[in-house]
């Protein structure tokens, strides 16, 4: 087998003591800044390029890899423990992450994340080196159409997502569709929806500026309203031996959840339009949907915290893929770290392959490496996380309010977003009040930019003609099957509705 | 002896007298802050790469006493870098790296009020040229097959491209102005996934900076047609130009750091010395044949010059692209 030589030369380069050591320290600098709300993996890995150039560029991608790696694993943390993502990736995770930290039981909810996101990083590996030429070519086949009917698939597979009360959720949608339309049309080349004429929105709204008013601010206000400032978290133990039965009720009640976002992460993260939070997104639904314990998703489910965890870790590997091969990027980070083998002299693209294997095999080497060092070091954090959520609610809840402003400013460096934070916050915590789901709209922002533009590129191609989306050959299907999900709960409510008249 | 309170005010005034005019005599002027690096470009384009590889080789080499702090505001195709640049409240500490948009979005956009003019010119770092690139697939080798394809197709023919009014749809405009063509064109948010689709067969032609279809042409899938430069590329020394054909059409997209309105002329001295460093040095003229861009050194006043003449150029190119469209 010559992929096994190529990878075995690959890890060993990988293990050599300057390798190995700046994947320790990457990893464990991804970890946390992944765990800040606000900051995702892409500023670490912009931060800290410069550093690279110290270094050959094998050893300069393996150790912006590992802080990519890290940062996946980081989001999860604040996800579950303060209900903040710490990455636009890690918005699933706090679906399930945060009701488990609330029931006392954040530990294994990070050991589920962990053991998650190992498998899944592990999955995306093996695909990656067994099939790397030939998922690029799948990737390509991907043109606007087809990415619209994913998306589809994807607002499909959410539509349970808000409860039963649809014209809420509907109304949420909306409301997140509307604010992705805001800052320039692509299409046309203007600005849009530039509201009162504040150059800040000409930049667009972003997720994170949305996900940290909602979830840092908005639940914020909610739980200290609920509670009237008592302690939420009931007393969150870690102990030895409650990590080891931790391990094995993650494994036990989280292993479909896992499958199910690592294949999925890893098919839409090789997709350069989508990525790895359209990943995470889509396989909680997934999981969601194919759960025979539906009722606990939104509750506390470890299906839940691992599904959306396994995807975006095969998906953070899987959107290296058409950046190495087509030297296109499957995401923001990608995008900084394609900047970065410019820099270091490569040519990303069908030839990095061939004319640069020892530097390709040597990533995807370190990929295996970071990996296992990521779920190590992760392990070894959680007690000092379990051990923060201690801290009586009334100091933990200003420390959130701050490092969701910080965070906030951080990502992008501008005030407009702290007030915008500041408002969704309180929008937020009127919405929850008025029983609205706020998931819907939080989906919307991340999914609306990728449909719109396709769906309008589509109809161009196709000179106006919606059945584009039916009549090509990957396109096709998918969209039958998302029209097929968007109709089922219809259907069942139909039935429903029926049936008590009938009786 | 006594050290009274004013006694010591006194020296401390009078060191300060002596070290001041010695500290700027040796230095001139010097940044008291981080500098704000501002990107008029979203994370990933070609704008951004060149500007973390600038900010690569000053911090590789030490070259400012204060980091430079690379912000991305591409948001409104510029216009919130533009509108960041004028109403910086520290003038000093702000340059911005540009594309053509610097250009453009003042003339579609007037309500920004923005008038480049006012900017502080810095340093040309290089011109970008443009190439018209088919799929291999396609079985077209030559630009006379190509424009007999789209003739043919009559308005089927489906190119790619950043956007209407970005550079690469004026070049278009022009060339189906000057052939007669008819395109439908299917704007992208970025060269990079105009050439993904390309290499997809998602569209049949592009025009694109030879950096981001080179990765493409090297292996062979992507065949460049024409290229709208001033003469023949040395990186592709067969590809005839659009001036060779007889019409009188070049363009570039600029690569240039510029300041802030209202920069002093001492910090505009200093970034134009430190910019300087950069542009001769062997990182740059690396990367300037590598991704086969042209060198266009200017002084302030040449670059102020070509400003206005760009502004124009811009002015009627747009004017024709809205007229035609």
């Amino acid at each position: 087998m010559e992929v096994l030589t190529f990878l075995t030369d690959g890890v060993l380069l990988a293990l050599a003591p300057t390798n190995l050591f700046l994947i320790l320290i990457g990893v464990t600098v991804g970890l946390f800044i992944g765990a800040m709300p606000g900051l995702g993996s892409v500023n670490g890995v912009a931060i800290l390029l410069p550093i690279t150039f110290l270094v050959p560029p094998a050893s300069a991608i393996i150790f912006l890899a590992a802080i990519y790696y890290g940062a996946m694993y980081g989001g999860a943390i604040s996800s579950v423990t303060l209900g903040i993502p710490g990455a636009s990736t890690a918005v699933a995770t706090t679906f399930d992450g945060r009701p488990l930290a609330l029931k006392g039981r954040a530990s294994l909810a990070l050991v589920t994340a962990a053991i998650a996101s190992f498998i899944g990083g592990t999955v995306a590996n093996i695909f990656f080196t067994l099939f790397a030429p030939l998922l690029a070519f799948l990737a390509l086949s991907f043109g606007p159409p087809e990415i619209f009917a994913l998306m589809l698939l994807a607002f499909a597979t959410f539509v349970g997502l808000g409860g039963d009360d649809i014209p809420k959720t509907i109304f949420s949608i909306c409301f997140g569709l509307v604010l992705a339309t805001v800052g320039f049309d692509t299409i046309s080349g203007e600005p849009r929806l530039v509201l009162f004429d504040i150059p800040g929105f000409l930049r667009g709204i972003g997720f994170i500026v949305l996900a940290i008013g909602v979830y840092g601010i908005g639940e914020m206000l909610w739980t200290i309203e609920q509670t009237r400032g008592e302690i939420t978290t009931t007393n969150p133990k870690m102990t030895v031996r409650g990590m080891a039965s931790d391990t094995k009720e993650a494994i036990r009640d989280g292993w479909k959840g896992t499958w199910i976002g690592s294949f999925i992460g890893f098919f839409v993260g090789i997709l350069p339009a989508a990525g790895a939070t359209p990943g995470s997104l889509m396989s909680y639904g997934v999981a969601k949907m194919v759960s025979r314990r539906s009722e606990e998703f939104g509750q506390g489910s470890v299906d839940g915290v691992a599904a959306p965890e396994a995807a975006n870790n095969s998906a953070s590997t899987g959107s290296m893929l058409p950046m190495l091969t087509l030297g296109i990027p499957g995401s923001p980070t990608t995008a900084i770290l394609l900047g970065g083998m410019v820099i270091w002299g490569l040519t990303p693209g069908p030839r990095l392959f061939v004319d640069e294997s020892e530097f390709v095999w040597g990533l995807i080497g370190s990929f295996y490496i970071s990996n296992l060092a990521a779920l190590l070091i992760n392990l070894a954090f959680i007690p000092l996380f379990i051990w923060m959520l201690r801290m009586p609610f009334t100091i933990l809840a200003p420390l959130i309010f701050v490092l969701s402003i910080v965070g906030g400013f951080a990502a992008a460096r501008s005030m407009h977003d702290i007030w915008l934070i500041v408002i969704f916050g309180i929008a937020a915590f009127f919405m929850r009040k008025f029983d609205y789901p706020l998931a819907p709209a939080v989906l919307a922002i991340v999914l609306g930019p990728i449909a719109e533009p396709t769906l309008r590129q589509s109809l161009l191609l196709s000179s106006g003609d919606p059945m584009i989306f039916l009549t090509r050959p990957i396109a096709g299907p998918i969209t039958v099957i998302a029209v097929i999900l968007i109709l089922l709960p219809a259907i069942k409510l139909l039935r429903k509705g029926r049936r008590p008249s009938e009786a | 002896m006594k050290l009274t309170k004013r006694m010591f005010l006194g020296l401390a005034a009078s060191t300060a007298f002596v070290a001041m005019p010695l500290a700027a005599l040796a230095d001139g002027w010097t940044p008291k802050r981080p500098i704000d690096f501002t990107i008029m470009a979203g994370a990933g384009g070609g704008a951004d790469q060149i500007a973390r590889f600038v900010q690569s080789v000053v911090e590789a080499n030490d070259m400012t006493n204060r980091p430079l702090i690379p912000t991305n505001r591409g948001g409104g195709s510029g216009a919130e870098a533009l509108l960041h640049l004028k109403d910086a409240r520290d003038a000093d500490h702000t340059i911005m790296v540009t594309l053509n948009s610097f250009y453009t979005t003042p003339i579609r956009q007037e309500g920004l009020g923005i008038d480049i003019e006012t900017f502080t010119p810095i340093t040309m770092m290089g011109v970008d040229p443009f190439v018209l690139w088919v799929h291999k697939d396609s079985g077209i080798t030559t630009f006379e097959e190509y424009v007999a394809k789209v003739q043919e197709m009559d308005g089927d023919f489906v190119m790619g491209g950043t956007g209407s009014g970005q550079e690469d749809s004026i070049v278009i405009a022009a060339m189906s102005d000057a052939y007669d063509l008819k395109i439908k064109y299917i704007p992208y948010d970025g060269g990079g996934a105009v050439a993904k689709d390309l290499a997809g067969k998602q569209i049949m032609a592009t025009v694109n900076n030879p950096a981001e279809a080179k990765g493409f042409y090297e292996a062979g899938e992507f065949v460049p047609l024409l290229a709208f430069s001033d003469e023949r590329m040395p990186a592709y020394p067969d590809v005839p130009t659009m001036k060779e054909k007889g019409h009188d059409f070049s363009y570039y997209n600029q690569r240039a750091i510029v300041g802030a309105p209202g920069m002093s002329a001492e910090a505009a001295a200093y970034y134009r010395e430190v910019f300087g460093k950069v542009y001769k040095g062997a990182d740059w003229q690396g990367y300037l044949t590598a991704e086969s861009l042209s060198p266009l050194p200017m002084d302030e006043g040449e670059t102020r010059a070509y400003w206005s003449v760009q502004v124009e150029n811009h002015r009627k190119l747009l004017s024709a692209l809205e007229g035609g469209s």
